[in-house]
């Protein structure tokens, strides 16, 4: 069954119980005589949960301040436990002295790589099996990168645990480091020559022992006959740095054994089901004899798509028989878990002199870190997200190559490479907008993916839902873009202007999987069993909209409950921007599937055809139907009953059951959001610092499901972004030390940084997604970086290729 | 060390060592609305009321808060509880982590302004060193300009002049978003 099937087909054959409107809309659609913009004008009005600004679920008990993170709720006598980290890029630990630290008083273990069992895995959560090598273990003997795990200490308190840390001795056998992502290659230093060593996914091209964690590439057209028809060829390099994720609450965890001798491990992780697995895999355990429980996170944006510190407490509770708690320091998440992956990569883009793109050339060089969590996935969104854009060109090549270096890994963050290769793409375009002297604006529409349209580098998906055109246009009329003019002397500043398009995926097509219960409770009131991970983007409060939406009711008779690997549906775990399309999806159908079963049950009771059983969300009823078989509305039903009546009889002698609908959700789509943003910044001439003083961004992220959640979203994702192009740079040392440890050193945008951040939707309705939504969680934070660098182009004459856009380079150029 | 606070209105007595934070102290004693997000004093999620005045609980020890009055979200839940549903409106919680602190802050300089109502930059600059993450401060803004009664709060959902989806309220509904018809548009100038 393809994906857009759910909303043609009925509810359910035996019972034409009442639907949502959306779907007798579309039912009826002509497509692709009817834009997606037009559908979504028709269609989004009729809808009353969906698309409506409503409050959080748990916005009150957050606002209160209430116990609900991971290290609110651990239990007060969990031990703690604390990591001594490698001081060297690269080294192999001779020996490990724990005596003295043993002799801490509170000290209860320290476990070193001699204790640990030996199958590697990764921390990576993808599903199984994951592209990520497994190249972990989960204490090595080797350390690569300054901040690798050397020891665990457990002790009663946190102070007996530091102390404990500065009295273990460690004999480093201190190796070569390759610290160089340009120079990684074919390096005579090997990062991963270890034996145990597993790829899983053959397709990632693995050639380790050159430091190669993954290459390949994918084309279209015959590129250099396209090349051969460009009057222009811009050929630039790029380079986009690693930056942190920066969620305010740092990694935490906390493990222990329950009363059957399982691992219970609750955690601050967006991927429950796949902590689960790594779990498992590291202690060399049976999956059964795991379960993970994650309750409120305070933040991720992919961080925690990468199981930093769960198997570590998972082990120590395992050997200990008690529970054990690890809350990262700022400190260690900065330095000892993931970040962005730093990509260079190079561009050529040829053009006719009238501004059509004809070819595209994309070769994106990609650094791992130390460990290959996301490594071989990132960087194929750097030109699958990218290229589609431009979907007309005659031809497009993109090529990748992913290589470890001795430097902290990468992981996941917003965008997941797609923001990488977008910095590399729209600038580009601007610059060959300005080569040509053409609008920046106008280049872009000429050349835009329309709908209907095949994107080639986009798994030769059609484009079904796009108003990008449109959201452009709305962000030109926001700034006052053709009242303005590019570039204005404003005395001691410069104010410029600056435009970038984005796109990203709604779930990773054909892997994602999302599964929901929904259950039919006594009073009538439903709970939707979840397995996604609502990491503070509010899917909790969206899946239940979608809920509320099929089955008429207020948002509030529909109780959320996630996620508990014991108890909650499989989900793939929110990332890949996934849970609306993907997780929305099978709510509907859950919804759909309780209404039928309701119909038949009430068919059953009343002796009638389920087909003809009503329901409107407050009653189960028949209407009466006059003479000539027609419903008469006005009379009263022939039979009738409540919600709550009908759920008390479900539950008690009625039917003895409780009414339990499980739907479940994969995709062979992934339709792309869309967004257009545009800068408007002031450059100082004496000192050269960048402020944006304005930023527009219109998003097309089809039905927006929730009007204020999907606008903080966009807020959010850009100011994000803003620090990326500005501020955001996480640096090393010659030895390989991060210099960035701390929010001192790493500059996040504060409220005083981002004086206006407007946003505004355009949306289209994607008939393969739930009520037409696609998704909104990654797309937004990719337009900064190419807008601002190419406003600060306009008002200084330099081009940025290298980010963040630091004073110096604003003033000077890249070469000073 | 033993150190005597005032807690919430009620008194707690402890015996700490020196270089435990007022931080460290008030989870200790249950209040965990207090938050660490940084430990260098950059990110504004431990603020609390020290003699009623705002501090970063990470940057206090617990010693220099002996014989003095703390308060936490915990013992501000109704006189927090209009700001909440003001920012609740906006979804300005995303994560929620940084909220106790913000609040906290909030509600400091509403009493500091007793009555005035503040210009939006003053508002920044107050709140300056409470980070968010998540939703980029527009949201927060709004809520907070909503709260100290500043005019134009900027789009409120339901509100009526306010443009766009989040406009959209169970009752009225948006208008359709206008889109700029495409013109001619002049050559900027280089
Ligand atoms: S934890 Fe105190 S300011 Fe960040
Ligand atoms: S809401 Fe997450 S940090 Fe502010």
């Amino acid at each position: 069954m393809s994906a857009n099937d759910k909303h043609s087909a009925p509810v359910c054959s035996r019972a034409p119980l009442t639907k949502p409107a959306a779907a007798h809309a579309y039912a009826n659609e002509a497509w692709p005589a009817t834009s997606s913009f037009e559908l979504a004008q028709q269609i989004t009005p009729e809808l009353a949960q969906v698309s409506h600004p409503v409050v959080k679920k748990d916005a009150y008990a957050l606002l209160a301040g209430k116990p609900l993170y991971t290290d609110d709720l651990a239990p007060s006598d969990a031990l703690v436990m604390k990591i001594l980290r490698s001081p060297h890029a690269h080294a192999r630990i001779r020996a490990i002295d724990t005596a003295r630290a043993l002799r801490v008083p509170g000290v209860v273990a320290v476990f070193t790589h001699e204790d640990v069992p030996h199958t590697r895995f990764t921390l990576a959560g993808q599903s199984n099996p994951e592209a990520s090598p497994y190249d972990r273990l989960i204490l090595d003997e080797v350390v690569r990168y300054v901040g690798d795990e050397v020891a665990f200490v457990v002790a009663e308190t946190k102070r007996a645990a530091e102390r404990a840390l500065r009295l273990i001795r460690v004999d480093y056998e201190v190796l070569p480091a390759v610290l160089d992502f340009t120079q990684a290659k074919d390096n005579p230093v090997v990062v991963h020559g270890e034996e145990g060593y597993e790829v899983k996914a053959g397709w990632i091209n693995n050639e380790r022992l050159r430091n190669i964690c993954a290459q390949g590439g994918s084309a279209s057209g015959d590129l250099d006959a396209a090349f051969a028809q460009a009057e222009v060829v811009i050929d630039r390099t790029y380079h986009t740095k690693a930056c942190a994720q920066a969620m305010m609450e740092t990694f935490q965890s906390y493990a222990y054994v329950d009363v059957h001798g399982r691992i219970v491990c609750v955690s601050s992780t967006q991927v429950p089901f796949h902590i689960r697995r790594q779990i498992a895999t590291a202690l060399e355990i049976a999956p059964s004899q795991v379960r993970v429980v994650k309750p409120r996170i305070g933040g991720g944006f992919g961080a925690k798509q990468t199981g930093c510190a769960e198997t570590f407490v998972a082990f120590a509770a395992q050997r200990l028989g008690r529970p054990v708690k690890v809350v990262y320091t700022r400190e260690e998440t900065m330095t000892a878990s993931n970040s962005r992956h730093e990509m260079q990569m190079h561009v050529r883009l040829g053009a006719k002199r009238d501004g059509t793109i004809v070819a595209i050339d994309l070769d994106t060089l990609s650094n791992t870190g130390a460990y290959g969590e996301h490594g071989p996935t990132t960087v194929g969104l750097s030109g699958h997200k990218s290229l589609p854009l431009y979907g007309r060109a005659l031809a497009t090549r993109f090529a990748f190559t992913v290589v470890y270096t001795n430097t902290m890994p990468a992981g996941a963050y917003r965008g997941y490479g797609a923001t990488q290769g977008l910095f590399a793409l729209e600038s580009a375009v601007n610059e060959l907008a300005d080569t040509l002297a053409m609008d920046p604006c106008e280049l872009r529409v000429r050349n835009l993916t329309r709908e209907g349209e095949l994107m080639p580098q986009y798994d030769n998906q059609v484009l079904y839902s796009t108003t990008l055109e449109r959201c452009l246009r709305r962000a030109q009329e926001m700034i006052g873009w053709n009242e303005k003019p590019l570039v204005r002397d404003m005395g001691d500043k410069v104010r410029a202007l600056g435009v970038s398009l984005a796109m990203q995926g709604s779930c990773i097509l054909n892997v994602d999987i999302g599964s929901v219960d929904l259950r039919l409770e006594e009073g009538g009131f439903y709970v939707l069993s979840i397995g996604a991970t609502d990491m503070g983007t509010g899917c909790d409060t969206i899946l239940a909209q979608f809920a509320a939406e099929a089955l008429e009711c207020p948002v509030e008779r529909v109780v959320v409950h996630g996620v508990d690997t014991d108890v909650s549906p499989y989900d793939t775990g929110s990332y890949a921007s996934s849970t609306t399309y993907i997780t929305g999806a099978a709510t509907l159908k859950a919804a759909e599937q309780l209404r039928g079963q309701m119909a038949e049950t009430a068919a059953g009771w009343w002796g009638v055809d389920a087909a003809d059983v009503r329901f409107d969300g407050e009653r189960v009823f028949v209407p009466a139907v006059r003479a000539d078989g027609t419903v008469d509305a006005e009379a009263a039903p022939a039979h009738e009953m409540a919600l709550a009546a009908f759920a008390n009889k479900c539950v008690s002698g009625g039917r003895g059951d409780a009414l339990t609908a499980h739907a479940a959700q994969w995709s062979e789509f992934s339709p792309p959001p869309f967004m257009a943003g545009i800068a408007e910044v002031d450059v100082d001439k004496a000192t050269g610092k960048v402020d944006v003083v304005d930023y527009v961004g219109v998003v097309d992220c089809g039905t927006v499901v929730n009007t204020n959640l999907a606008r903080v979203q966009a807020e959010g994702g850009i100011v994000q972004g803003i620090g990326m192009a500005l501020t955001e740079d996480v640096q090393y040392d010659e030895r390989g030390r991060m210099r960035t440890r701390s929010f001192m050193s790493y500059k996040l945008p504060c409220r005083q940084d981002v004086p206006s951040v407007r946003v505004d939707f355009v949306p289209s309705y994607e008939k393969t997604g739930p009520l037409g939504a696609k998704s909104i969680g990654e797309v937004v934070i990719n337009t900064p970086s190419p807008a601002i660098a190419s406003a600060v182009a306009h008002a200084t004459g330099h081009y940025v290729r290298t980010l963040p856009i630091t004073p110096e380079k604003a003033l000077f150029g890249e070469e000073g | 060390m033993n150190v005597t606070v005032t807690l919430n209105g009620a008194p707690v007595t402890d015996d700490v060592t020196p270089d435990t934070t007022l931080y460290e102290f008030l989870r200790a004693h249950g209040c965990k609305s207090v938050k660490c997000g940084c430990e260098t004093t950059n990110c504004g999620l431990c603020t609390v009321w020290l003699d009623d005045a705002p501090v970063l609980s990470c940057a206090v020890l617990a010693v220099r808060a002996d014989g003095r009055s703390v308060t936490t979200l915990e013992g501000l839940q109704d006189q927090s509880a209009r700001l909440a549903r003001c920012l609740a409106e906006q979804g300005a919680e995303q994560c929620g982590f940084c909220s106790p602190g913000l609040v906290m802050n909030v509600l400091a300089f509403e009493r500091e302004l007793a009555g005035r109502v503040p210009a939006d930059e003053e508002i920044r600059r107050f709140l300056a060193g409470n980070l968010c993450r998540c939703t980029g401060y527009m949201s927060q803004m709004r809520a907070i300009k909503r709260y100290l009664g500043c005019p134009d709060p900027g789009a409120w959902p339901g509100a009526a002049g306010a443009s766009g989806p989040a406009a959209a309220g169970t009752a009225a509904r948006p208008a359709p978003v206008p889109v700029a018809p495409a013109k001619e548009v002049p050559t900027h100038e280089r």
